[in-house]
């Protein structure tokens, strides 16, 4: 993109993407905060797959950010040609917009999520807190980093996950979750907008005794940042996270990309796609893969969100509306 | 607001008597205090940005800088800058011609309304223009229908920088226009020049320095933006990313020597903008006192 | 000088002041009426209860409070800087004079995460205020600091002419009546430069309530606790609520509309005393 052709762009007032160069295709992928390094390398992997097969050189443009940001991008107009975002609500909330159809969840196998992932505790060397399990991080002085449920998708399974612990223990009920859940919330020191601004505080900033965090996210982190200062606990009990993948239809097919923004996604079920999740420490679908990597992630009981909490437009409807029962419970005003 | 009172400001010294001096220590610790703050508050800062950038070594610095996604990031950041700057200027020029050099009912409104971007915040200078072009917006559908793109694209990028250095040179050029009078241009129409003329020969001389420091800070915040573009980017890599918004992403991607790298490119306009501003102010001021200085007091 | 009626004989009025409107329409009225329109829609209750919720109200609190506060700390070390950079010379006087404007023209997310990284608790100031049980980032201290550093440069500013400008004669007039010099500066200096105070604090609390670059990355962004307003905005539009996100955007526009009038009727004030006192 020259200055010349921003300049007329903007006197006409308008802008059309992809004008730059006609032999190269282009998609944009809109996703949330910790799948960067994931889909730099797959990205990457699809791209010479795509050219293999047709010939076409392709670019796949990313954008990151909060899921629930990231889908108000699209539904405000953003030409994402495919979305692989944190939660199902936040396409759902595409879908509402008419952007993409309401189905859309059935139209790929697995819950349209071609990975999974759960929540974890990532906990400073030597657990100098001793944080075994969701019951430790009640524990008073403890402090805790979690991104903010309105916000941030991670940060909901998170909450979830925490739910759903106090729900299955031993006289577990509604009234005694919330309360449970009430609790840790009441020792969250830092509520970041996205999980990847929590985990930036707790790792970078040295704020916190322990991170809740997705699996992939916590593992990472202590990859790039060293193993000689973090470890991964895994609680007794979490939450099956899929982090659901559509193309967009409004968008593809005004650009007629819905070919390759299709093989994009059936891409991430393939054996090479479910690999480089696996890599990133995303819980691959496939059984093969599964095996092969099945020593890198701790054993955990999950539950999930349709049969735990009847699904997550419910889900988000009794929690994390405006006046729900996160609002209902967070209410820090100073108690630390 | 603050860049009108900045011109005036600067080593206007006083001369000292026994009679209006404070006491050694009153002077040692007002000058201790403010060395202090300045220590802690201006330079800490901005040596940070630097050392944290090369805290990886030159070659990494270097290797954040030269790279496709921070050259988009640059290339971008300058587009903007070029389209946003020369805009405000010509209509900094004329807002000041007209305000400075004639009298008309509603002269007050019109400078709070010019000066309204630069006390409205930089967040709701983007959400402006998505509940416009947005999708859910105004001309959103009209938009989509003839596949024109503003949000999430270049011209969205563009048009909320506008908003927020909208005032920078207008506020800039109306005092000094004012304090200059129109005595000037008025001998030099009875002389018989057309408007151009008057403006190209007798006005634009006596403003180019005030000109110039508006330009500089108008590029500088058009350059730094961060809110308002933030809202209206999608931040889609390489193409959508300003700088600003890029040393955002690369901190959130753990890549702090990176991030820091990008932002000492920042940090250093920053320098060279307040160089070349404290350069232009001793050049107005000397103006100024050309022009008070005949007329007498 | 300005005061003086008069009529132009110069041309380009029409093209100007025409040129002035339709661009001031254009890039500022049309996008701002767009959230006066979108606010009418609401309706009153809906309104009334997007921008009364604790939660939105607790970021008034956070966001005027530490604006109203990091405007008087700025008073106060703005007064200190004018005046060691008005009367006094000491080395490094020159630099100090040219870098009172990097908050000005530093970005706002430079200046963030610079000051998350120096304020933090491992970092080089957080780590020394550590044990004494301070905190500053992540803290609604946090805010107040990049508060205070985003403003400096308006006090300084708008206080270093007057300053300048004060006919040292009624000092030393005061002086040769025996009043001592804190009995100077309080009766005939400080009443001097209060207009000019005023609207340096004016300005840099204007400034600080809409600031969002350099705040978000050193404060917690805790609701109830840490969060300003310009962010709960963007919460609420990351939570597709666009009505709630206007309203609370169309609070702000009234109060720095208002605020503007505030500071332009002062700026008014002081070059009137200006013009009287010359």
């Amino acid at each position: 993109m020259n200055v010349q052709e921003s300049l007329a762009g903007l006197l006409v007032g308008a802008l059309l993407l992809g004008s730059a160069s006609a032999a190269e295709i282009t998609i944009l992928n809109v996703s949330y905060d910790p799948t960067r390094e994931l889909y730099q390398d797959f990205n990457a992997a699809f791209g010479k797959y795509w050219q293999a097969k047709t010939g076409d050189t392709l670019r796949v443009k990313a954008s990151h950010g909060g899921s629930g940001k990231q889908a108000r991008s699209v539904i405000d107009g953003i030409d994402a040609d495919v979305v692989t975002l944190a939660l199902a609500f936040d396409i759902d909330a595409i879908a509402d917009r008419g952007i993409v159809p309401l189905d859309w969840q059935k139209r790929l196998p697995s819950n349209a999520a071609p990975y999974t992932s759960t929540i974890v505790f990532l906990v400073r060397k030597g657990n100098p807190k001793a944080i075994r399990d969701w019951n430790d991080l009640v524990k008073p002085g403890v402090s805790i980093i979690t991104p903010n449920p309105k916000t941030s998708g991670g940060a909901r399974w998170n909450y979830l996950a925490a739910w759903a612990y106090a729900l299955k223990q031993p006289g577990g009920s509604e009234t005694r979750a919330r309360e449970f859940v009430g609790q840790i919330y009441g020792n969250v020191k830092v509520l970041d907008s996205g999980a990847r601004g929590s985990t930036t505080t707790f790792v970078e900033r040295g704020i916190g005794d322990v991170l809740i965090a997705w699996e992939n996210e916590a593992y990472l982190a202590i990859k790039e940042l060293g193993p000689d200062k973090f470890e991964i606990v895994t609680p007794s009990l979490s939450i099956l996270a899929e982090p659901p993948v559509s193309v967009v239809d409004r968008v593809v097919d005004k650009r007629a990309t819905r070919k390759v923004a299709q093989a994009y996604l059936d891409y991430l079920y393939s054996p090479e796609g479910q690999e480089i999740a696996a890599r990133h420490y995303y819980r691959p679908r496939d059984a093969k893969v599964s095996a092969k990597y099945a020593g890198q992630f701790g054993k955990v009981n999950l539950v999930t969100i349709d049969d735990t909490f009847g699904g997550w437009r419910y889900a988000q409807k009794t929690h994390f509306s405006d006046g729900g029962i996160f609002d209902q419970i967070y209410v820090p005003g100073g108690k630390r | 607001m603050s860049a009108t009172i900045a011109l005036h400001a600067g080593s206007l010294e006083h001369a000292e008597t026994a009679s209006t001096r404070e006491p050694a220590w009153v002077r040692v610790v007002l000058i201790s205090i403010a060395l202090t703050f300045f220590a802690v508050f201006l330079l800490l800062p901005l040596g940070t940005v630097f050392a944290e950038g090369l805290r990886k070594g030159w070659a990494a610095y270097v290797a954040a800088l030269v790279n496709d996604d921070a050259w988009d990031a640059i290339k971008l950041t300058l587009i903007t800058a070029a389209i946003a700057v020369p805009l405000n200027l010509v209509f900094g020029v004329a807002a000041a011609w007209s305000i400075a050099k004639f009298e008309f009912p509603g002269k007050r409104l019109l400078i709070t309304f010019i000066d309204l971007p630069f006390s409205v915040s930089p967040v709701i200078s983007g959400l402006i223009y998505v509940l416009l072009f947005g999708a859910q917006g105004w001309f959103g559908p009209w938009l989509q229908e003839h596949d024109i793109r503003i949000i999430f694209a270049v011209p969205g990028i563009v048009l909320a920088t506008i908003f927020v250095t909208f005032p920078f040179v207008a506020r800039e050029l109306i005092p000094l226009m004012e304090a200059q009078g129109s005595e000037e241009e008025e001998a030099a129409v009875v002389l018989g020049a057309s408007g151009w003329q008057v403006f190209w020969y007798t006005t634009l001389p006596n403003i180019k320095w005030g000109l110039l420091y508006g330009v500089i800070l108008c590029n500088a915040r058009a350059m730094g933006e961060f809110g308002a573009v933030s809202v209206v980017s999608g931040h889609i890599r390489g193409q959508t990313n300003t700088m600003p918004l890029y040393v955002e992403i690369l901190y959130n991607e753990y890549n702090y020597a990176a991030a820091f790298a990008v932002a000492s490119l920042l940090a250093l306009l920053a320098i060279v903008t307040l160089a070349l501003k404290t350069l232009v102010e001793r050049q107005t001021r000397r103006q100024l006192q050309e022009i008070i200085e005949p007329s007498g007091e | 000088m300005t005061s003086v009626k008069r009529y132009s004989p110069l041309p380009g009025f029409r093209l100007a002041m025409g040129y002035t409107l339709v661009y001031l329409t254009l890039i500022v009225l049309i996008p701002l009426a767009a959230v006066g329109t979108k606010t009418l829609t609401m309706g009153w209750e809906a309104f009334w209860a997007a921008v009364s919720s604790p939660r939105v109200v607790a970021s008034y609190q956070l966001s005027f409070g530490a604006s109203l506060l990091a405007a008087a700390i700025n008073v106060v070390f703005g007064l200190i800087f004018a005046w060691v950079l008005v009367r006094y010379r000491f080395p490094g006087k020159g630099l100090i004079d040219s870098l009172v404007d990097l908050p000005f023209a530093l970005p706002t997310a430079v200046a963030g995460i610079a000051l998350a990284t120096i304020y933090s608790e491992n970092g080089p100031v957080g780590k020394l205020l550590e044990p004494w049980g301070i905190e500053i980032a992540y803290t609604p201290n946090g805010v107040l600091l990049a508060l205070v550093f985003i403003g400096l440069p308006f006090v300084v500013r708008t206080v270093q002419p007057v300053l300048g400008d004060l006919e040292k004669e009624v000092e030393e007039a005061a002086a040769g009546l025996g009043a001592s010099r804190w009995q100077t500066f309080l009766r005939i200096i400080l009443p001097h430069i209060a207009p000019a105070l005023l609207t340096g604090f004016a300005m840099a609390f204007a400034r600080a309530v809409g600031e969002y670059g350099s705040v978000i990355f050193i404060a917690g962004n805790v609701p109830m606790v840490s969060e300003i307003t310009p962010l709960l905005i963007i919460t609420k539009l990351e939570q597709y609520d666009y009505a709630g996100a206007t309203a609370v955007a169309s609070v702000m526009l009234v109060f720095s509309f208002v605020l503007l009038l505030i500071i332009n009727g002062l700026q008014g004030w002081m070059q009137n005393r200006h013009a009287k006192g010359a």
